[in-house]
């Protein structure tokens, strides 16, 4: 075994509602529906209308400036509906999943190892699964036509009440060797594979070292993010791109070869404060949200839901439906409520990186949060903070404060190529000041690609 | 507590849009955001978020400065009561100095509070906390016999000039409450240097005893460093000074809090220290040997007694906004402050208190400092590749 990369700097969030190691199915919901806007930048072509009779794996839309980049029904049935929105934007296709057994699209069943890099990228392509590959620079779906520096997949998660990913992998290990294979296929064989301090136990190093190169990594959040993952193993420099693949799509790709049909159902964690008894269910892409939800919110305040963690995900409604890369939904209560002299009281219940409450006392109890900003924006003040949760060597204030100025030259200097939001995560949930960071660095992002 | 939400909530409209009070809502929301941590929630980015907000920040600073301010109150009794000669209890001598003390701080916060009010609604911007520790920290580093309206004209000097100019707190580049006493020393040098540091009011049948001198160990310092109180004197903080900065006890007690809590840099206390440290031992070495009362000769460890350079190290320096933001540039920019304290005191004797002018110096440089090290980061980050 490899000496792990210690990461020193980072903070888990000790909060209540880990999800317990068991998993339920949950019967398909009424109605199925695909969402473009989970995809920045994908201009939809729609190619069904209502009564269209798909099969999954069937192509619903296509982007219009990549028409190779297909998006493709997760269930066979009928299209009932196409909502959209302002500007007849297209928020959603609804889909009604038959009955019975789904009928898929049969793809050719091969070993991924025995294809070419080109015949690959057409499977995956026509199969709806490119979606699953990511880029970095940017977070956005690979360009089949770039050749990645290499490709990365963190096979552990540290965000708050994460997904235990060994767990679910050890479901369908044989798919998710294969999907490694393919992957490796696709990165000239640079593929690097991270894990905490150990494999999964159905994992043994033997059958990933002749795939890619094993990482250990050891720390706090965020050492699961790929970004800082990246960072220690093969930063970025101008110019570079490296592609990344989360675990459950790499199964997902996996089986379209070993089955030759594209299977979306995937493991997702219900979790947080809100859920009487967070655990897992195998549920399709695109199901509603309320499907596992409905009778599991526990009392009667506010909650808000969340699609993913809840330092990146997104607010969401029961009734909508789950997004493309979502793999937990988080549920905690909605803290709208005015607290009188809340700055001033000893605050033995409030979470705080700082020592400026008495919790500090107790560092291994966990917290029951909700969304409550505790304070009003300010300008930036304390200095140090952000430094504190950032294992990257980028000064963070800086080059927020170079995105602010829309210093482009600066941006780069800094290092705005290597991060994401989601790196940027922790910096806003300590920021004292209340400054949106994540916010900041997503319009770097987009700044930088329209400049850079 | 409900009571206290139905009055806010009664009177809220009149300062919404539209209201008929819509004018003065910056002046409302402080003082609502003060009685109730608001119940807006997170919408973009992070749905939870850390519990410390600025007003928490400023509230644990003014926790640290309590410490200094109660051993200032019963210094200056003490010293009262002894340039009379009189020997009075513990109790006696602090509420001679809390009567004397007070008004200094309530017009320190009136004053400096009313001018941030009225900026804010003439601006239409929202009332910062930072006043809330400056306004502590003005009266800290005067002599008590100030004229109460001199303190006003610091505290409206230190809100205009020091913040509001730049455009609030976190704008700044000098540390206001610093900035509002240099004010003080170069405008009415009579008022705070010379025979002010003790209150003299007279005493019904008692006169000043023949003993009594009004200066100060920096005084004394050079003309001849042995003359100085006691090492423990120093220490404690019995000795003649600005109301807050004569204890090093107790700023460390506050240097602890802030430290602890993590609001305070540590990085900068502790290179303040050794940057003083490090150049009173090397003027040390250099001094005239033919001299044995130069000030030169004064012990390394004596500077960190001396004056206001404790209260300096652990609050002034410390201010986040004036001060390097880098964590590589806090130890060169408490270095430099240590190292400048002691240059100050031991070649000039016109500016006995060097502590003052060397952090504001450095507040000048912390950006070039800042400047220096992000321009390093930069050609490491471009080595690596």
């Amino acid at each position: 075994m490899a000496k792990p990369i210690a990461i020193k700097k980072g903070f888990d969030i000790k909060l209540a509602g880990s999800p317990n190691k068991t998993l339920s199915d949950t019967p398909l919901s009424d109605v199925v529906a695909l969402r473009p806007p989970d995809f920045p930048e994908v201009i939809p072509k729609v190619l069904v209308e209502p009564g269209t009779d798909v099969l999954a794996g069937q192509a619903i839309y296509f982007d219009k400036n990549r028409p190779d980049l297909r998006f493709t029904s997760p269930v066979s049935g009928e299209v009932v509906e196409v909502v959209r929105g302002e500007k007849r934007r297209i928020l959603e296709i609804r889909i009604l999943p038959d009955k019975g057994d789904s009928r898929y699209v049969e793809f050719a069943r091969t070993n991924p190892a025995q294809l070419d890099r080109q015949e690959l990228i057409e499977q995956l392509s026509e199969s709806g699964c490119w979606a699953y590959i990511r880029q970095r620079p940017f977070s956005l779906i690979a360009d089949p036509l770039d050749t990645p520096k290499a490709i990365f997949v963190s096979c552990f998660d540290t965000a708050p009440l994460a997904p235990d990913l060994s767990y679910i992998i050890g479901f369908e290990k044989e798919n998710f060797l294969t999907g490694l294979a393919a992957l490796r296929q696709l990165a000239n064989g640079n593929l690097h594979l991270s894990f905490g301090r150990s494999l999964p136990e159905s994992l043994t190093e033997a059958e990933l070292e002749p795939l890619g190169r094993v990482h250990y990594f050891q720390g706090p959040h965020p050492a699961g993010n790929v970004g800082v993952q990246i960072h220690h193993i093969d930063p970025i420099q101008k110019g570079d791109i490296v592609w990344y693949v989360h675990p459950q799509d790499v199964i997902i790709i996996g089986r379209l070869f070993r089955e030759g049909r594209y299977r979306a159902d995937r493991i997702i964690a219900l979790t947080g404060s809100s859920v009487t008894a967070p655990q897992y269910f195998r549920m399709a892409t695109g199901q509603r949200i309320s499907s596992i939800t409905e009778g599991r919110v526990a009392g009667d305040a506010f909650v808000r839901y969340i699609q993913g963690n809840v330092l990146t995900g997104q607010t969401s409604a029961p009734t909508e439906f789950l997004s493309f890369y979502t793999n937990q939904l988080t549920l905690i209560p909605e803290g709208n409520e005015p607290e009188f002299l809340g700055w001033l009281l000893p605050g033995l219940g409030k979470l705080s990186l700082s020592r400026t409450f008495f919790s500090w006392l107790t560092p291994t109890r966990t917290y029951n949060l909700d969304t409550n900003l505790h304070g009003e924006e300010r300008a930036f003040v304390l200095t140090g903070q952000y430094d504190k949760v950032l294992p990257m060597n980028i000064y963070p204030v800086h080059l927020l404060k170079a995105i602010l100025a829309r210093d482009i030259e600066r941006m780069e200097q800094l290092g705005i190529y290597e991060v994401s939001e989601e790196d940027f995560a922790l910096c806003e949930f300590v920021c004292t000041s209340k400054i949106d960071v994540q916010r900041i660095i997503a319009e770097g992002l987009q700044y930088a690609r329209q400049e850079g | 507590m409900k009571i206290a939400r139905q009055l806010v909530d009664s009177v809220k409209p009149h300062f919404e849009k539209g209201g008929k009070l819509e004018k003065f809502h910056p002046a409302f929301d402080a003082l609502e955001t003060f009685l109730f941590v608001p119940g807006s929630t997170t919408r973009h980015g992070v749905h939870i978020r850390d519990a410390m907000d600025m007003k928490r920040t400023m509230f644990t600073v003014i926790i640290a400065l309590i410490p200094t301010l109660l051993f200032g109150m019963w210094n200056v009794g003490y010293q009262h009561y002894r340039a009379y000669g009189m020997e009075m209890s513990l109790f006696d001598n602090f509420m001679f100095g809390f009567w004397k003390v007070l008004p200094i701080v309530i017009v320190s916060y009136a004053v400096g509070l009313g001018v941030e009010f009225l900026f804010a609604i003439v601006r239409n911007h929202q009332v910062s906390e930072g006043y809330l520790v400056t306004g502590l920290l003005i009266p800290l580093t005067l002599p008590v016999t100030i004229p109460l309206w001199m303190v006003a004209l610091a505290a409206v000097f230190c809100t205009l000039l020091g913040k509001e100019i730049f455009g609030g707190t976190g704008m700044n580049f000098m540390n206001p409450a610093l900035l509002a006493r240099a004010f003080l020393f170069f405008a009415f040098p009579a008022y705070m240097s010379g025979d002010v540091w003790t209150d003299l009011s007279p005493e019904p049948g008692h006169a000043i005893v023949d003993a009594y001198s009004g200066a100060t160990n920096l005084v004394a310092f050079d003309t001849n460093y042995r003359q100085m109180a006691s090492v423990p004197g120093m220490f404690w903080g019995i000795e003649q000074g600005s109301i807050g900065e004569t204890s090093v006890f107790a700023c460390l007690l506050g240097a602890f809090i802030l430290i602890i809590t993590g609001v305070g840099s540590w990085k900068i206390i502790a290179s303040c220290f050794a940057g003083a440290w490090v150049m009173g031992a090397f003027l040390n070495l250099v001094a005239p040997v033919e001299l044995i009362n130069n000030a030169m000769h004064t012990p390394a460890y004596y500077h960190w007694l001396l004056g206001g350079f404790a209260f300096g190290a652990v609050y002034m320096a410390t201010d986040p906004v004036s001060a390097a933001q880098t964590e590589r540039g806090k130890w060169v920019y408490g270095l430099l402050i240590g190292a400048f304290t002691v240059i100050l005191r031991v070649f000039n004797p016109a500016y006995p208190e060097g502590v003052m002018l060397s952090i504001l110096l450095m507040n000048v440089f912390a950006p070039l400092i800042d400047y220096v090290v992000v321009e390093q980061h930069i050609k490491n980050r471009v080595k690596r590749a």
